[in-house]
């Protein structure tokens, strides 16, 4: 379902160039939850946002359902990112002027889908993460938790095939973190990949894969038994 | 695109983000509205100026020069300097077949005189004139009628006398025409009463040949009347007919203080040019205040698209295409825009009504009917919705310009 092959990217920096991807080569599986770890500067950031198509490689090739991401336009990117990806962001990225509902149906707006569909399917899936109660309230009335919770289900509005989270925990408590990493989970269980950048080992044990980061490139990638969380809320 | 104008989401987007930002929404419209508000009110109040002149000079005719005798300053042929030189009809005549471009040679006489009417006396100022005087300077008939040809065949003893005349000398709701006044001790009988006029100050007007008459005057004139067909120009017949009149009364051609004038069409023509010359000015400050109003709002949206980076790269994440962003921001600018200037439009036709009421009420009104032209209005909203377009393309460009990773980093 993904597939990158020798990618490598370099930024710019005054007049030298900083080599962050040195060559990664990386098989994702429909239906895999994806752990990518590594300190700060290994790459990791890089990686998930070239997999995300907001940014683009130097070299190497990177292919999402079995299309090839290559010279795409602003235009194009849009639109495989509208048709293949949800993001999750670590500060949650909501549209602090609209209220719940809207922020997740913003993707379908921008898929061209009719308000009340899509008001309808925002609805379902705030149902999903359990905020249909919420629905109406602004992000700046809603926890970090509930937040990241609404931030979920607008990346899951469009049903994406791919659903990227870059430290979805990062700005959350542990007893939050845990339950978001317990609803990631059963996505998950029906069928959803995912992959999930984190610098938090207790997190990447909750996947059932990881890939370790240095350097720019891959030193290590194992499938691991995952530690299931249960969510107390 | 149309349709895109029509769907509730748009105006959603669109509206959201302006409530979200109060401050900057609020002081983007100010910029627009105080413009088009400017120059409405100024185009209004130049307009009611340029009304109140033309109320001002109304049927007269403007492209007119006065000319009277004076005393001799050269002297010439064996006459000495000093000569006191006088018009005749002859020389109105001799004018009105030599000279290009006059349509029309008006001589007049006028004299005080004492005016009795039963037993109200008092002293009027009184003219000898020709029917023809009605023609360049139209006179607003009350009641009656003015001189006419039979007049002056007939040495009629008429007179036509202003509404001041007639409150001054009959009583309240009098009828004044078809009464006798004693004028000099002849008996004259009211054939009209006029509306004062502001380029004439006298009281009576008779017959010229009465007054000829009645002063013994044989062929002399007062002072008289020159005016141009529209197409010449009144300097050069003003030249060309003191030229003739020293020909014919053996004066220094080039004794220029002989006879005395007043050029009309030269004074009005610096009017006219002063009120064009305000009218661009007005025009001028308007646009300027206008655009300056719309860089603000290009200004003020360039920052907030800046503040915005980060939603604007959630939306991009999203799935949002440059061009929608784009779409989105011009909307925005142009809305902002038109919102405003309409406002500016409808609170400058208020100023424009406060100012009819204050200046533009009564007979000598300051500004007459300040208003601005309906096509005037739609040209300047749609300049102001063009350059709305253009300045809300700086900050979308400016917006897309970033690539996505980048807007998201912004913290």
């Amino acid at each position: 379902m993904l597939s990158i092959k020798n990618l490598h990217k370099s930024y710019p920096i005054g007049d030298s160039q900083l080599h962050v991807l040195k060559g990664i080569n990386l098989e994702v599986e429909q239906g895999e939850m994806v752990a990518i770890m590594g300190s700060s500067g290994s790459g990791k950031s890089t990686l998930l946002n070239i997999i995300g198509i907001l940014d683009e490689a130097d070299s190497g090739t990177y292919t999402l359902d079995d299309v090839p991401i290559k010279d795409l336009n602003e235009k194009k990117a849009a639109v495989y990112r509208n048709k293949f990806l949800g993001f999750v962001f670590q500060s949650f990225n909501l549209i602090n002027y609209k209220n719940a509902l809207e922020n997740v149906a913003l993707p379908l707006y921008y898929q061209g889908m009719a308000r009340k569909e899509r008001l309808q399917h925002a609805r379902f899936h705030l149902e999903k993460v359990g905020l249909l109660n919420w629905a109406t309230h602004l992000p700046s009335e809603l926890s970090g938790g509930q937040k990241q919770r609404v931030a979920i289900a607008r990346a899951l509005a469009a049903e994406p095939k791919l659903l990227l989270a870059d430290e979805p925990t990062g700005a959350l408590d542990s007893a939050t973190s845990h339950e978001i990493m317990a609803f990631l989970q059963e996505l998950n269980d029906e069928g959803k990949t995912l992959l999930i950048v984190t610098h938090e080992e207790e997190i990447a044990a909750m996947t059932k894969r990881v890939i370790r980061l240095k350097d720019g490139v891959i030193i290590e990638d194992k499938k691991i038994k995952q530690h299931r969380v249960k969510a107390h809320v | 695109m149309i349709k895109y104008l029509f769907e509730r989401d748009t105006w959603q987007e669109v509206l959201g983000s302006m409530s979200k930002n109060k401050l900057r929404t609020g002081i983007t419209m100010i910029g627009v509205w105080w413009g088009i508000l400017l120059l409405i009110a100024l185009l209004g109040s130049a307009k009611g100026m340029e009304n109140s002149f033309n109320k001002f000079f109304g049927d007269f005719a403007t492209n007119s020069v006065f000319i009277w005798g004076q005393n001799t300053s050269r002297p010439f042929q064996g006459f000495q300097e000093g000569r006191r030189v006088e018009l005749t009809l002859s020389d109105a005549k001799r004018i009105e077949e030599n000279i290009t471009g006059v349509e029309f040679v008006v001589p007049r006489n006028q004299n005080q005189a004492q005016v009795i009417k039963g037993t109200q006396s008092a002293n009027f100022s009184i003219a000898g004139d020709f029917p023809l005087l009605d023609l360049v300077q139209k006179k607003k008939m009350i009641n009656g009628r003015f001189l006419n040809t039979s007049d002056i065949e007939n040495k009629r003893k008429v007179a036509v006398i202003t509404i001041d005349t007639y409150e001054q000398l009959f009583d309240k709701d009098e009828q004044a025409v078809g009464q006798i006044v004693k004028i000099n001790n002849s008996n004259f009988t009211v054939i009209g009463v006029i509306e004062e006029d502001q380029f004439d100050n006298n009281n009576i007007h008779i017959p010229f040949t009465t007054f000829q008459q009645m002063y013994n005057l044989g062929e002399k004139i007062g002072w008289l009347m020159v005016t141009g067909k529209s197409e010449y120009n009144i300097k050069q017949i003003e030249e060309d007919t003191k030229l003739l009149l020293r020909n014919m009364n053996n004066i220094h051609p080039k004794d220029q203080r002989a006879f005395g004038s007043f050029n009309l069409g030269k004074e009005f023509g610096k009017l006219t040019g002063f009120l064009k010359g305000m009218q661009f000015l007005t025009w001028f400050v308007g646009i300027a205040t206008l655009i300056a109003g719309v860089f603000a709002i290009g200004n003020i949206l360039l920052i907030t698209v800046k503040e915005r980076t980060k939603e604007i790269g959630v939306r991009r994440a999203l799935g949002a295409t440059p061009f929608e962003i784009k779409r989105q921001i011009v909307t925005e600018a142009v809305f902002l825009t038109m919102i405003s200037g309409l406002l500016g439009i409808i609170t400058g036709g208020w100023i424009l009504i406060a100012i009819d009421a204050m200046f533009g009420q009564g007979l000598d009104a300051t500004l007459v009917n300040a208003s601005v032209p309906i096509s005037v209005v739609f040209l300047a909203l749609m300049i102001l919705v063009a350059l709305g377009t253009v300045i809300g393309l700086i900050p979308a460009f400016k917006a897309t310009s970033v690539r996505p990773i980048q807007a998201l980093r912004e913290e």
